[in-house]
């Protein structure tokens, strides 16, 4: 069992922060990898990135967004409550070296396994630009975190709410015009990851963005999280989740991504019946 | 004499009953009943007892087939176990999915002229016994020797070399990916065929042993091997199976509702999502469905398939009926369920629609030319052939192939160039010193019992390793 030590809400309770006690992970995690949890006898087996980790301490962080039945399960446990199972650390460790400029862009929820990242080209002694965005101010998440691990940090709203009005590949532009840039990363919802891709083509600057397929193993056992790369299969656990932004299939990756809305919605109107909650 | 022999080989096969085909269909309960005790001991009867039994060599693990036999016909089933668990600690589960065909029973001199005895059933009906009606009595462990063996992987092989050393005394733990034991057993082999229950109790048996298992552990990501030696394991065992699926590597298989037949069977059992949304996993129920293949995976996915609501099931496979390799039980119960068989037949696409779902595969004709390396007949393409077949699921079932997760990340353990692990067949030693390896990592996807056969070899090595060393 792995217990929920903390736990804490952002982004008007619609994300949400989980530290919890898993020794083994903490102690082998490394910035872009991944785990995957499991709440009780009948769940799901759910991928989640490793956002922070404390090795001294035994625990890891995970930042997820309630978007389904699984997810708003995860919500309603509390501190005490305990995961079944937490698999990990899995997929591949971001490459991280030092480069001279790196722009972390993230979007949403992405901010959350954009940090450690972040964090781990600032500490290399990159210069780091941050760009995070939200549709709106209650949607923004981890915005000290990601401060201290930035040189500079920009935060815009779509609507305006917060910080410059507009799109993060806006000021990813102005950034890109104004700076030799080594590298890009970007992660955030699918269409963000995908423009953000289009643009530092543009600039032939190199971009990597980290994908997340539905997974059921982990392992590369399934091939469920198979995605299109640069014309070849590649599975997103094992060969990612990080890769290639000039080479990702996006749109292939977000009709995969669709494949269970129906049954979804269906599963977390139910749950959300049974439960009361909205 | 003679005369003995004639009497005998009038008494026909015991028959197993069986749930109706036409109900069976609509559900995810066993399909075989088993035998009664008076069923079992008319088939136990009709053994010849020979005195060159050939149908102990017919088995992998060399049980003593007519020496159990003989305590069944006479109502001792105590004692036929224990004769059993000699040579096997899975007796429940080779009854149940062992090719008996081409093993034991393929060999039983019965089968010359009339059918052979029904090694697996009564296998299956004496485990099933003490399952049910035995004494729970554990099995008589050795002092222990205050050695530790760490085993990766809970599949069949895992488990039987875990079993194994439990007995000679050593300290032993499973680390297992997955979050529950078992391996093939728990999240292939559908319940219908072995239900899940049987896989459990097993497991919790060698629990009571003293075996530990540590699940939620990818050796390779969580641990490595070198980390386990250093954690005080003396050895290593690696079992960790053919865990990589195959694609056909075709155009549209992108698209949703193709599975591979290891996502589509882990969905199905190890995730129960033939219980959503009781349970969370979902899984695309397929109306039309087609599956591509024809080994016992292809099997078990299709009738997974009818299971969960198909209208109509296709196997779709390259070669003839005299090929397809899966248990003869199976094909017939496949078939006695509805499923159809387009033979001859190979994919050429998958086409989707506008969502990206996918509406039917396109599909070329096949006869059998010359005989290839394999001595079977190879297919060759009839040109023009090309026709279309609506489906909205199809599940590929074509073969596995070795999980680079682990031996990337240790070198030192040698592979071929398919990547499966590289192993001295009479020991399982591998490259590297104090680690062994068998199943379906060394030998690629075979069976149950092989891989049970591999992992008491191993066993026996890394008993005397540890007696005398390397
Ligand atoms: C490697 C990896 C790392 C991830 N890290 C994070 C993270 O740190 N924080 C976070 O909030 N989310 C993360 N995700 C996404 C997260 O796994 C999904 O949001 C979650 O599985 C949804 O489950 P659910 O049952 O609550 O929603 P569902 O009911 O399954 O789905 C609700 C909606 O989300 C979509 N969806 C389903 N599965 C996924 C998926 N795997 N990814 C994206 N959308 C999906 C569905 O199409 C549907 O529209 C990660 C995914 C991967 C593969
Ligand atoms: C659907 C299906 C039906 C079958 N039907 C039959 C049948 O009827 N009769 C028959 O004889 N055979 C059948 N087989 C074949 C048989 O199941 C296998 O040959 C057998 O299970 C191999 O055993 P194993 O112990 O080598 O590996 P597996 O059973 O594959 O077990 C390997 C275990 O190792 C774990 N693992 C993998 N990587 C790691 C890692 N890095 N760290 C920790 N753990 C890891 C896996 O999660 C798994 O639990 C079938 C196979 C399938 C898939
Ligand atoms: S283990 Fe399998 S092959 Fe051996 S006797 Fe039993 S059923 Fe036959
Ligand atoms: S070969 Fe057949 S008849 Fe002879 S001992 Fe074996 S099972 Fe009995
Ligand atoms: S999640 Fe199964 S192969 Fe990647």
């Amino acid at each position: 069992m792995f217990k929920i030590i903390k736990r804490e809400e952002h982004a008007d309770g619609t994300v949400i922060e989980n530290v919890i006690d898993a020794p083994l992970i903490a102690s082998k995690g490394r910035p872009g990898q991944f785990v995957i949890l499991k709440a009780d006898e009948e769940g799901e087996r759910i991928p989640l990135t490793i956002s922070d980790l404390d090795a001294e301490k035994g625990t890891i962080t995970v930042v997820y967004m309630v978007v389904g039945k699984s997810t708003a399960k995860f919500r309603d446990m509390s501190v005490g409550d305990a995961y079944q199972d937490v698999i990990g650390p899995l997929g591949r460790p971001t490459h991280i070296e030092k480069l001279g400029t790196v722009v972390c862009v993230g979007g949403g929820t992405g901010v959350a396994v954009l940090f450690p990242i972040t964090r781990g080209f600032k500490n290399a002694g990159n210069k780091v630009i941050s760009i995070t965005g939200a549709r709106t101010k209650e949607l923004l998440i981890l915005e000290d975190k990601m401060r201290a691990a930035s040189d500079t940090l920009h935060v815009c709203t779509d609507d305006g709410s917060y910080g410059r009005k507009g799109f993060v590949t806006e000021v990813l532009k102005d950034v890109m015009e104004s700076e030799k840039v080594d590298l890009v990363v970007a992660i955030g919802p699918v269409p963000m990851m995908k423009f953000v891709s289009k643009l530092t083509k543009e600039y032939n600057v190199k971009t990597l963005v980290s994908l997340n397929p539905i997974m059921i193993d982990g392992t590369g056992m399934c091939g469920g999280c198979r995605v299109s790369v640069g014309g070849k299969t590649k599975f997103a656990c094992v060969d990612g989740p990080e890769f290639d932004g000039h080479q990702v299939d996006f749109d292939a990756l977000m009709q995969r991504l669709a494949a269970y809305t129906e049954e979804e919605r269906a599963a977390h109107d139910e749950y959300c019946r049974i439960t009361g909650t909205k | 004499m003679t005369e003995k022999k004639d009497k005998k080989e009038k008494a026909v096969r015991q028959p197993m009953a069986e749930q109706a085909a036409d109900v069976r269909r609509h559900n995810f309960e066993e399909v075989p009943l088993g035998y009664t005790p008076e069923a079992a001991m008319a088939e136990a009867s009709r053994c010849m007892q020979c005195k060159k039994p050939a149908c102990v060599p017919g088995c992998p693990v060399s049980i003593d087939i007519p020496g159990f036999i003989a305590m069944v016909a006479k109502g001792d089933f105590n004692g036929a176990i224990r004769k059993i668990w000699e040579k096997s600690s899975l007796p429940a589960v080779c009854g149940r999915v062992c090719p008996q065909e081409v093993q034991c029973e393929g060999k039983c001199i019965m089968g010359r002229k009339g059918e052979p005895i029904a090694v697996g059933n009564l296998e299956r009906f004496v485990a099933d016994y003490e399952r049910e009606k035995g004494e729970g009595a554990v099995p008589e462990k050795a002092a222990s020797t205050g050695k530790k063996i760490a085993i990766v992987g809970s599949g069949p092989s895992g488990l039987t070399v875990a079993g194994d050393l439990l007995l000679k005394g050593h300290d032993v733990t499973i680390f297992e990916a997955f979050h529950k034991a078992g391996g093939v057993l728990v999240y292939g082999i559908p319940e219908f065929r072995l239900p899940k229950a049987i896989v459990a109790e097993e497991v919790a048996v060698m629990e009571k042993m003293g075996l530990k298992i540590v699940c939620n552990a990818v050796v390779g990501r969580t641990v490595s091997v070198d980390e386990l030696f250093e954690q005080g394991f003396d050895a290593v065992y690696i079992g960790v199976g053919a865990g990589l699926p195959t694609f056909l590597n075709i155009e549209g298989e992108q698209l949703i509702g193709i599975y591979s037949a290891n996502e589509y069977l882990t969905r199905a059992n190890l995730m129960k999502a033939y219980l959503f949304p009781r349970y969370d996993t979902p899984i695309v129920k397929g109306k039309d469905v087609v599956v591509l293949g024809a080994g016992n995976v292809a099997m078990d996915s299709a009738r997974t398939a009818l299971r969960l609501g198909a209208d109509r099931v296709r196997i779709v496979y390259r070669r003839s009926r005299n090929e397809m390799p899966a248990r003869a039980a199976e094909i017939h119960h496949a078939e006695e369920e509805g499923v159809e068989f387009f033979l001859l037949t190979a994919p050429l696409k998958f086409i989707g629609n506008e969502k990206g779902r996918l509406t039917g595969m396109e599909c070329l004709k096949m006869e059998l030319g010359e005989p290839d390396a394999s001595g079977r007949r190879r297919p060759v393409p009839i040109e023009g052939s090309e026709f279309l077949m609506d489906c909205d699921l199809a599940v590929i079932a074509v073969g596995a192939g070795a999980n680079p997760l682990l031996t990337q990340e240790c070198p030192d353990i040698h592979v071929n160039k398919w990547g499966y692990i590289e192993a001295d067949p009479e020991t399982g030693k591998t490259t590297k010193k104090g680690v062994w390896a068998g199943g379906d990592i060394v030998t690629g996807q075979a069976t149950v019992i092989i891989a049970m056969g591999a992992g008491r070899d191993s066993a026996d090595s890394i008993h005397k390793y540890l007696t005398w060393g390397w």
